[in-house]
């Protein structure tokens, strides 16, 4: 595809004998907002490892902006921006300069890092913050330096890993708000992931549903919910991943991983 | 340059701002200045070795930047831990850059605690001779190198801060204990002197007492080499093991 950003072709993890990932293939158009929804343990983070050069992939490519995720790192690394789940932020520092030490990491060159920097913060409403040492900064101011910061060297794609867990409403909604907005200006494409429902049918222009490792579902919000007759994308998401809990299988992940660190000691 | 000039800045801003930690760190030496310079010191004298604080200045010298130094390098860990590892990691820069800068930035640290432990020691009576300082400074840099990056070796093999006693007790404090800091070397029984012979720390402390104008148990030239092959050995591994993390 000509317009794609994204694009992954059978993509397979492993964990010892436990596939996270199994032969899944997808691509993203450019600009898009892009959810990635799936239960517990259903292999959303390990594919944004994957995708963000973290993890190699057992088998199968990734194409980020056209460069392969595994033979040309760099310009992958280059290309895209992330938020992870929980905290990346160096508490030490202050919010500019968390943004300067990311700055120079990416090579924006100087006088190009500041103006992004004032340009970044007074849009998430923390230029006023800046100097202020990061411990001080409660969770939502956290997460807007984070999405600043993520953006500051003009990547193509922003990966959003459950960008708004344990937040309130009210902050949740600016935070997106942000995002749509980089969206439109920046003409960032975005790959996010999130169990908050109603948040992906509201802001996703297409969604892809995993379950153990597996590619269930995808479409634009509005299909999903047409294709299993539900109201609303909370119903569409568990009538197709069923309802029972998840918590077993994510710690069976987790136990695998902790076993193979320990081998691996 | 870039990326290790803005590494090796963090480790500096972070240090400068915890004087808890900074003044925290020097509790140890001062200790040891005081109770065994101040303890021992006329036995030593009555054995007539001559002034004990001369002897053992340099050896709480490098037991300060020893002990920063291998602290420096495990806070890989606590990065580990609040994430910001990550950032490092998924920047287009090569790891061995990263490591670099931040293994120096650690060993300037450990090099300023060093330093400050130095004036301490002169206000207790330390006369040095400082016409080398320039090679003290150097062994006190090789010191402060050597163990940033054993302690980023560590600090890559776990995953949090469970076994950091653990290092402290059969790692950091034994390294300090025989390398002939506290005690001289020449006469111990011969099983100390093997033990020493095999602690890096041992070539450090004794470089450094040489180039302040005290004796020397191995050369200054032997300490030189050892101490910087040692040296060149933890951060080749350090590096390593550094671009093997997996998150």
């Amino acid at each position: 595809m000509k317009n794609s950003i994204i694009e992954v072709k059978k993509l397979t993890k492993k964990f010892g004998d436990f596939t996270a990932v199994n032969n899944i293939s997808f691509s993203v158009t450019k600009g898009e907002i892009f959810g990635f929804l799936g239960p517990n343990g259903a292999g959303k983070t390990t594919s944004i490892k994957m995708l963000t050069t973290l993890l190699h992939p057992t088998s199968g490519t990734i194409l980020l902006d056209g460069h392969d995720t595994v033979t040309a790192k760099n310009s992958v690394r280059e290309s895209f921006g992330i938020v992870f789940q929980d905290q990346s932020l160096d508490d030490e520092l202050t919010a500019a300069e968390n943004m300067e030490f990311h700055g120079v990491l990416y090579k924006v060159p100087s006088a190009l890092r500041k103006q992004r920097t004032e340009e970044l913060l007074k849009i998430v409403e923390l230029w006023d913050r800046r100097n202020d040492l990061v411990k001080q900064f409660s969770g939502g101011m956290k997460r807007r330096l984070e999405i600043a910061r993520g953006l500051l060297h003009h990547p193509k794609i922003l990966f959003l890993d459950e960008p708004t867990v344990g937040l309130d409403p009210q902050t949740r909604n600016h935070i997106w708000n942000y995002i749509l907005n980089l969206n439109k200006k920046e003409k960032v494409t975005v790959f996010f992931t999130t169990h908050y429902m109603e948040e992906a049918d509201r802001v996703a222009s297409k969604v892809t549903i995993v379950d153990h490792g597996k590619i269930i579902a995808q479409g634009t919000p509005a299909e999903l919910k047409k294709k299993s007759k539900t109201k609303t994308l909370e119903d569409a998401f568990i009538k197709l991943t069923g309802k029972s809990l998840r918590d077993e299988d994510a710690s069976d992940i987790e136990s695998l991983r902790n076993q193979k660190k320990m081998w691996r000691r | 340059m870039g990326p290790i000039y803005i590494m090796w800045l963090r480790q500096l801003k972070r240090y400068s701002r915890s004087r808890a930690r900074m003044i925290g760190s020097l509790g140890q030496p001062l200790i040891f200045l005081l109770a065994f310079g101040f303890g021992f010191g006329h036995i030593y004298e009555k054995a007539g070795n001559g002034d004990y604080l001369q002897f053992l200045a340099p050896g709480v010298i490098s037991m300060a930047v020893l002990f920063t130094a291998v602290f420096s390098g495990i806070e890989l860990i606590w990065d580990r831990q609040f994430g910001f590892l990550k950032e490092t990691l998924v920047a287009p820069v090569s790891r061995l850059n990263i490591m670099i800068g931040r293994t120096l930035g650690g060993a300037t640290v450990a090099m300023l605690q060093g330093t400050i432990v130095l004036i301490i020691s002169l206000l207790f009576g330390f006369r040095p001779d400082f016409q080398s300082i320039l090679i003290s400074l150097l062994f006190m840099f090789l010191i402060a190198l050597l163990f940033t990056a054993l302690g980023t070796a560590l600090a890559s093999q776990l995953n949090d801060m469970q076994s950091f006693p653990l290092i402290m007790n059969f790692l950091v404090m034994p390294l300090f204990f025989f390398s002939g800091a506290i005690f001289p070397l020449k006469g111990v029984t011969p099983i100390l002197t093997i033990v020493a012979s095999c602690n890096p720390l041992a070539y450090g402390v004794d470089g450094l007492r040489a180039s302040f104008g005290g004796d020397s148990f191995y050369g200054m030239g032997m300490d030189f080499l050892v101490l910087g092959l040692f040296s060149a050995f933890f951060v080749a591994l350090g590096s390593y093991l550094f671009s093997k993390i997996e998150i």
